[in-house]
């Protein structure tokens, strides 16, 4: 089971493709301008890391190294396709907006590189996990980064929820900020230095966690070194 | 002529960052004097926030990085970046645009990448570049040039007014303007320059007050010059490229381009070359290589300039060659003496070279 909370830990936060890998920028910097754009996207890059991980870890026995790549490819553009059909036919909107970013994700080496550096070597369950956690964490942050962009860009939060979510989401809209308009956040410049900010605070969490670590270790009694030999000494 | 010298350029520096910082506030003073001439008290309110904004953001910034504040504010360069801001920006700018742009500069562009001397961007530009792109209608409303006491000009309490925001600077009559360059920008295809210039699309004095404001940097620029706190080969590599470019394109069709003389003295272009190009931190290095930035920044201005949105491009063309800089340092390091010149990139070894070997 350790594997896999390794796993859950490696894709959620230590391992993260958006913050610490830093793959799939293009995707998370266009895309990020509001939460419906990121959510949207979030959950087709899932969805295909998902699928392509398990699909490869299904052929990793039978693929030789010499056609790996290629091979990837096609099973992630497979996929891409699927997910890119699936949006056409039931968030038609959102895929106007989405436009080009959502065949590009194909072209995410978030993606490919889960394929060769995981699928490829594993089992398919674990495949499936990695690509889970992996995913929700490119999710994620494409969530927290577009809702950052989109409140002090535009002060609304949830705007447009129901090109996603549908007609139950048409109320969701939170304006926080009345009148008020930061164009330069909603821009793609804006992106690069929320993406820093948000980079940036990731390590300072680490910093104060590790720090702490340390700390705790250094305040446990260290073992005596003398030999016992009877009882214990009060 | 050498152009590859060996030592280190800040070893001719005669004295302190804060010396030299000091000398450099002092060759702006007749820019902005001749600034506050024809726009009015709005480019002095302008100039007084950023750098108060400045100093205030630096110091607050510097104390929570866990450095002494007043060690490293007597180096001058918060002053220098928040007047260098200051003279860019529109005058009577309401406080809070001049607070964005200085945080976009000291916070963001000098103190978060690790302080003077680890900048890899103008931090003025950066501010400048930002509040561009995220509030293009402020950013672009210039005064007309009424002065300093003239019968229109906006008054001291009017110019605070507009720095506190209390006033929409839209409702000031006299406020409404255009550059000259964003005015030439938006000539209708069909009109030829001549027309355009006859039909007085300014508001009158306006070229006049631009051509005065650029020789004044030009008297600054010649200080510094002189004071050896910059060296010549970015100044005159970009307004070389910028004149030459200028000239090609109104050689060829001067009913649609301006003339060089319009590019050189109508806009930012000569404040940019020695003020904004010359930055010691985040230009290039070696004397070669401020030949090829000075250089890059004039190709971009006048790409700007003539086919992109914006009229005026100096910003922009200065935080794209800070970014070649590293390439350009790499490419121009000058041969040490007594060893070889440095090879550079990949060197593929020629088809020919391999069949005349003897076998």
């Amino acid at each position: 089971m350790s594997q896999f909370n390794e796993l859950v830990r490696n894709g959620l936060w230590a391992n993260n493709p958006a913050l610490v890998q830093l793959l799939g920028l293009c995707p998370l910097l266009a895309v990020t301008s509001s939460v419906v754009n990121a959510l949207g996207l979030g959950l087709a890059t899932l969805l295909v890391l998902m699928g392509s991980n398990m699909s490869v870890s299904l052929i990793r026995h039978h693929v030789t190294s010499n056609v790996r790549l290629p091979a990837f490819v096609m099973i992630i553009a497979a996929f891409v396709t699927c997910a890119d059909l699936l949006m056409q036919a039931y968030t038609f909107e959102l895929h106007q907006i989405l436009g080009i970013f959502i065949p590009l994700i194909v072209t995410n080496c978030a993606i490919l590189g889960r394929a060769d550096a995981f699928a490829s070597r594993n089992p398919i369950l674990p495949s499936a996990t990695d690509g889970l956690m992996m995913g929700l964490g490119f999710a994620g942050v494409l969530v927290v980064l577009g809702s950052l962009r989109e409140l002090f860009g535009q002060g609304t939060l949830f705007a447009d929820m129901d090109l996603l979510l549908g007609p139950v989401a048409a109320g969701w809209q939170i304006t926080v900020f009345p009148n008020y308009e930061f164009l330069f956040l909603i821009l793609p410049p804006g992106a690069f230095f929320a993406t820093g900010l948000l980079i940036a605070l990731k390590n300072v969490i680490d910093d104060r966690l590790e720090r702490r670590r340390r700390l705790r270790q250094a305040d446990q009694p260290r073992e005596s070194r003398r030999v016992r030999v009877t009882g214990t000494i009060r | 002529m050498s152009l590859m010298h060996a030592s280190a350029e800040p070893a001719r520096l005669p004295t302190s960052t804060g010396r030299v910082m000091a000398w450099l506030l002092l060759a702006t003073l007749p820019g902005i004097a001749t600034l506050a001439w024809y726009f009015g008290w709005g480019v002095l309110t302008n100039v007084l926030a950023a750098t108060a904004f400045a100093v205030a953001l630096e110091a607050l910034v510097l104390k929570l990085r866990g450095r002494s504040p007043t060690a490293t504010l007597s180096d001058n360069s918060a002053l220098v970046t928040g007047v260098l801001l200051g003279v860019s920006l529109p005058p009577g700018s309401s406080w809070w645009l001049i607070l964005v742009g200085v945080v976009a500069a000291i916070v963001i562009a000098k103190q978060l990448f690790g302080g003077l001397g680890h900048n890899p961007f103008n931090p003025a530009m950066v501010g400048y570049a930002l509040l561009l792109v995220a509030f293009p209608l402020p950013m672009t409303q210039w005064a007309a040039p009424h002065g300093l006491f003239g019968p229109e000009a906006t008054t001291l309490p009017d110019a605070l007014r507009l720095l506190a925001g209390l006033t929409d600077p839209l409702a000031l009559d006299g406020m409404s303007g255009a550059t000259p360059l964003d005015a030439f920008k938006h000539k209708p295809e069909a009109v030829m320059a001549s027309e355009f210039w006859a039909s007085s699309p300014l508001p009158e004095g306006t070229m006049n007050a631009w051509h005065s404001v650029s020789l004044a940097w030009l008297v600054g620029g010649a200080l510094l010059l002189y004071k050896r706190l910059i060296g010549w080969h970015i100044p005159v590599a970009m307004l070389g490229a910028m004149a030459v470019i200028a000239a090609l394109l109104y050689g060829v069709d001067p009913s649609h381009y301006g003339s060089p003389l319009f590019h050189l003295l109508g806009g930012a272009a000569i404040f940019g070359a020695f003020f904004i190009a010359t930055d010691p931190v985040s230009a290039a290095t070696s004397r070669k290589g401020k030949l090829y930035y000075g250089a890059g920044v004039g190709v971009l201005v006048m790409l700007i300039r003539t086919t992109g949105a914006y009229p005026d491009a100096v910003a922009f063309a200065v935080l794209l060659m800070n970014f070649a800089v590293p390439f350009i340092d790499y490419y121009t390091q000058p041969r040490t003496y007594g060893h070889h010149a440095p090879t550079r990139g990949i060197k593929v070894k020629r088809l020919e070279d391999e069949t005349e070997e003897p076998r």
